[in-house]
């Protein structure tokens, strides 16, 4: 196995923390703060691995984004900083802002910018060599759209890097979105490119946000075949979830090569997530980064670029979830044990009942799920109809 | 919606007298399943692709008799009988005809001339439009009584949460005297909603509350019930 020329770098300044709708809403930068707590408090990361985000250019975002669309967004930061409570924009309806889910905030252009920027930042160093592995937690704005803001996603920071070392260094970029949502914005933004290959596991669209993400959707035109979609049946809990993980992956590998891997790191498929249906524990956020650091080892050299995403428990989910990411992009064994007593009485001053004192989830907690032979079996049957073209296209071994 | 909103108006076709070697070559080079015969604007006939696969010998023979029969024209392998659609036509018929028929695609006919076509996928497509799942969007499913105003309360009390609606569909419940409400509303987090239209007394069939124990609770309970039967057991001796 290859080593790392230097340290894995995260991606960190507090101005992160001001990507900040309103006090009710769901979507929370404070679960990176308290990621990056809890990694301290356990002697994980060390100053010199923390790395300030830069802000990305206009240009830099026109390699996805709308022009008309970002004109939109810097006229939005300016009108939510002269309206009143409770004044309505419906003139910024129709790119997504100014709704429940991406409500007008004061300076949203300059932080989601500053999303984007972390992004690009930690391609450019893997991309010149400085080091292997970055992470960036603001990032992983996957629902974004060209011209639209979806999903509390204002700019899509993991489309713009794609488009980026695309453009700069003509890798081939492998994206895998690990979020309990579809990975929509990504997929359509590079549904026609045959370099870019789009792999998504979520849970499926029948219900949850954003509706898309079926097994039929597989690129179109040059790009039919360069996008994987694997929807697995809502209270789907750990052994099938990576069982449809491990497969995909290992089918996307074999059919694609990349030469880089972008990874999205939403954990709210997590039992305790508001939000979604997924019946998960903490075991998949370790299991999913060791899978992809391999994967990167054996096909990219070892380049691997993780950002954020979704996860709503920001107490009792987050930081663990994201805490384990790191450890395992740090080669630092996975803890079994207790989180550091410091760290959970500062967190239990903000939770009602109990919160988990340990890395991973106890037996005791799991969720029993009455159905859930039928689920496997239908993750079983979705997961063959996904994988036929790849496996089609790779040939029997 | 109307079959003249979906289909593709630029169609590729060929003649009677077109090569079996010229068909396949267009059909791989456009991508495409099926072409239309045309003699002038008249539609004569249809082949798949299947059909010109079909029309060649297996492998095991010569190539010379292939090369023979690649000089073949088409009308010698098309169908003739071809279920047409007009233009002004419903994609649910489309979607039924082919359906039933089994077939992958529908010549769009008006006046005796070919004016478009639509396929499986199109209609496809134009369903997920329908439905509202073209637009990033979570689902809502609320039984309701069959009586008058129902689906008015309830998108009221969408509309008060500020979230728009992009497709809605009413369909019968198999209780008596109750309807289901179906809804595509465009948020990723539909719980305040939820909450509203449960206070308002309908109940949200979806998204579903799981009965969901903890293994610690149901560990409990099997030892309550051990103890039970434990007790019981020494009530008999
Ligand atoms: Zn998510």
């Amino acid at each position: 196995m290859g080593r790392p020329t230097s340290k894995p770098i995260f991606i960190y300044s507090e101005a992160v923390l001001n990507y900040f709708f309103h006090d009710e809403h769901p979507f929370n930068q404070k679960r990176i703060a308290l990621t990056k707590q809890l990694l301290e408090c356990c002697g994980f990361l060390i100053p010199d691995q923390v790395r300030a985000p830069r802000m990305a250019t206009d240009e830099e975002l026109l390699l996805v984004h709308d022009r008309e669309y970002i004109e939109a967004v810097k006229k939005a930061s300016q009108v939510s900083g002269q309206s009143s409570p409770g004044q309505e924009h419906p003139e910024f309806h129709p790119f997504g802002l100014g709704t429940e889910d991406t409500p007008l905030f004061p300076d949203m252009h300059r932080q989601a910018v500053l999303a984007v920027g972390g992004t690009l930042l930690g391609a450019e160093l893997i991309a010149q060599g400085r080091t292997k592995r970055v992470l960036n937690l603001a990032g992983g704005l996957h629902h974004a759209q060209r011209g639209k803001a979806s999903g509390f996603c204002i700019y899509n920071d993991c489309a713009v890097a794609i488009e980026y070392v695309r453009r700069q260094y003509d890798m081939k970029v492998l994206y895998i979105d690990t979020d309990a949502h579809h990975g929509d914005g990504v997929q359509w933004i590079f549904y026609h490119d045959p370099h870019v290959f789009t792999f998504s596991i979520h849970e499926t669209g029948r219900y949850l946000y954003p509706g898309t993400g079926h097994v039929n959707e597989k690129g179109i035109g040059e790009g039919y075949g360069y996008c994987l979609n694997l929807p697995v049946d809502a209270f789907t809990q750990d052994a099938s979830w990576l069982d449809c993980f491990e497969r995909g992956l290992e089918a996307v590998l074999q059919f694609f090569k990349p030469d880089i891997i972008i990874s999205q790191h939403g954990c709210d498929a997590h039992f305790y997530d508001p939000l979604t249906h997924l019946a998960g524990s903490m075991s998949i956020y370790v299991r999913m980064p060791e899978l992809i650091k391999q994967a990167a080892e054996t096909y990219t050299g070892g380049k691997w670029l993780a950002v954020g995403g979704g996860g709503y428990d920001i107490y009792r989910v987050v930081p663990r979830a994201w805490g384990l990411l790191w450890m395992v992009m740090n080669d630092v064994p996975v803890k079994q044990g207790p989180l550091p007593e410091s760290w959970l009485s500062a967190v239990r001053a903000h939770v009602n009942g109990p919160v988990p004192a340990l890395w991973l989830d106890e037996e005791e907690v799991l969720p029993v799920i009455p159905r859930q032979k039928e689920i496997e079996e239908k993750n079983r049957l979705m997961l063959k109809q996904a994988l036929s073209y790849l496996r089609q296209q790779v040939g029997p071994h | 919606m109307q079959i003249e909103e979906v289909m593709k108006r630029k169609v590729i076709t060929v003649s009677p007298s077109t090569t079996i070697r010229e068909a396949r070559r267009l059909c791989q080079e456009h991508r495409i399943r099926h072409l239309p015969v045309v003699e002038g604007e008249t539609l004569v006939g249809i082949i798949s692709d299947r059909d010109l696969r079909d029309a060649l010998p297996s492998v095991i023979h010569k190539e010379v008799e292939v090369d023979d029969i690649y000089q073949h024209p088409v009308s010698s392998v098309m169908k003739k009988d071809v279920i047409t659609i007009h233009p002004l036509d419903f994609i649910e018929e489309a979607a039924l005809t082919l359906y039933t028929a089994k077939i992958g695609c529908l010549p769009v006919v008006s006046q005796g001339k070919l004016v478009g076509i639509v396929t499986e996928s199109d209609i496809l497509h134009s369903l997920v439009e329908l439905m509202g799942v073209d637009r990033p969007s979570s689902y809502l499913k609320i039984e309701v009584d069959d009586t008058t105003g129902r689906l008015a309360d309830v998108a009221q009390i969408i509309k008060e949460c500020h979230v728009n609606i992009s497709n809605v569909y009413v369909y019968p419940s198999k209780k008596k005297g109750k309807k289901n409400l179906s809804f595509r509303v465009e948020t990723i987090d539909p719980r305040p909603i939820i909450e509203r239209i449960e206070q308002h007394g309908f109940r949200v069939i979806w998204p579903e509350k799981l009965d969901v124990k903890h293994n610690a609770q149901e560990k409990t309970q099997q030892r309550m019930k051990a103890k039970e039967q434990n007790n019981d057991g020494s009530a008999n001796l």
